[in-house]
């Protein structure tokens, strides 16, 4: 019973309260850095890490922050480790901490930290906090990473990985004739919002459609067969 | 005088904040739905930006390069911007008590809102403006957000009448739109400006 909870606190986050689609927080960077595949991937591991440090540290130190002075507490512990990671970034991925520019440092106001920091981790032990942080934190990757695609792919026609200079691959697989004549609109700002609007509208459609068919199955089969006669 | 021009364009159309850059999207898709609050919601955030730019290029310019803690930027950032804010929700709700009733509820939600911390980065470390430039780039970056949140918060009322596909109706729809706001706010471009300034 443990554990079957245990699972769902990470799980929830991926899709069933996935932090871009459904509960729509952390938009500003998500839509930004979203031209390219591999910004996708360095912003959300910079995510993943300052969620998952932020989460466990405010659940440790739930019980000496004061009431009052929580929020700005909150912020200070995630201010010091979106720090951590643009030294990190600037030292190890330069070009990437060029691409990203201030978005780095906009991850402290990135409003899934602070929340999942008021809502999940003041309330929960280290354990929960942690899988709720990785699942939200990899729920919000991959929902950026389906951003990007969709962007990069139509935009410019390429997707952008790690360049391997070993066997002579530059980072960009060049998928052919969408290179040749790619889609500009969705490489600029405009882009990004019409399809964060059609996917949110594609979320929505599929939550609901998955409950009405949770609902059908639980009140019975003689149910669903009926309204398929019906259809008919 | 030209320059602070040139600002205040750039801040208002070319960059703007919102549609282009993509700063402080949660509040303009969150408080947009009805005129009245987004003007609320406009009028506080012209007012925190143009304090906390001027705020925080003391902060950067006097303590931190001196001090050699360049690092500790978002840091201090945020603390002070966090701090201004509650300063002046308190000095508001003494002086003027209509003002605090109108804006009050928008005021810490400012906080969190990326643009004021987004201004505070471009123009004090990224440009590095000096202080008068410093608040204008804070104010115009606010004029900026007015202007969009009040376009969209009257197109969405709009909406409230018109037939919507139901998987698009609430946010989606308001995305798709603030899509194509974005699309109109491309003719916007530095050639424009340079045109303008031209012409002076």
């Amino acid at each position: 019973m443990k554990q079957t909870k245990q699972i769902e606190e990470f799980t929830k986050g991926l899709i069933q309260d996935n932090p871009l689609f459904v509960i729509v927080l952390g938009l500003c960077p998500a839509l930004a850095v979203s031209t390219e595949v591999i910004n996708a991937i360095g912003m959300g591991a910079g995510v993943i890490f300052v969620l998952l440090g932020s989460n466990i540290c405010v659940s440790l130190l739930k019980d000496f922050i004061p009431e009052n002075v929580r929020i700005p507490s909150y912020i200070v512990i995630i201010a010091s480790f979106v720090t951590i990671v643009e030294m990190v970034m600037e030292a190890f991925a330069p070009d990437l901490y060029k691409n990203l520019g201030i978005f780095v440092s906009l991850i402290v106001v990135n409003c899934i930290i602070l929340g999942r920091a008021e809502i999940f981790a003041s309330k929960n032990k280290v354990l929960s906090s942690v899988l709720d942080a990785l699942g939200m934190g990899i729920g919000f990757t991959l929902g950026l990473l389906i951003i990007a695609l969709i962007r990069e792919i139509l935009g410019a026609g390429t997707i952008t990985l790690i360049p391997i200079s070993a066997i002579g691959f530059d980072g960009k697989i060049r998928l052919g004739w969408l290179n040749n004549y790619p889609a500009k609109v969705f490489a600029f700002s405009s882009g990004a919002l019409l399809v964060m609007g059609y996917l949110k509208a594609f979320f929505d459609w599929l939550r609901k459609r998955s409950a009405a068919l949770q609902k059908s199955r639980k009140s019975g089969k003689s149910n669903l067969v009926q309204s398929t006669g019906g259809d008919k | 005088m030209i320059k602070l021009l040139g600002i205040f364009i750039t801040f208002v159309f070319i960059e703007n904040f919102i549609l282009t850059k993509f700063l402080g999207l949660c509040p303009f898709i969150g408080v947009s739905k009805k005129m009245d609050s987004a003007i609320g919601m406009g009028f506080a955030v012209i007012f925190v930006m143009s304090i906390s730019s001027v705020v925080t290029w003391f902060v950067w310019n006097i303590l931190l390069i001196n001090l050699g803690l360049k690092f500790l930027k978002t840091v201090a950032f945020i603390l002070v911007i966090a701090t201004l804010v509650q300063f002046v929700e308190i000095i508001i709700q003494k002086i003027s008590p209509p003002l605090y009733k109108a804006l009050g509820i928008y005021l810490p939600l400012i906080t969190t809102n990326c643009a004021v911390l987004g201004v505070a980065l471009i123009a004090v470390v990224n440009e590095k403006y000096n202080i008068i430039e410093c608040f204008f780039a804070g104010f115009s970056a606010g004029v900026g957000f007015m202007l969009a949140i009040l376009l969209m918060s009257s197109l969405r009322e709009k909406y409230e009448t018109e037939w919507i596909p139901k998987p698009f109706r609430g946010i989606p729809i308001a995305f798709i739109t603030a899509g194509l706001m974005a699309l109109a706010f491309m003719a916007f471009d530095k050639a424009l400006l340079t045109n303008i300034l031209g012409k002076l």
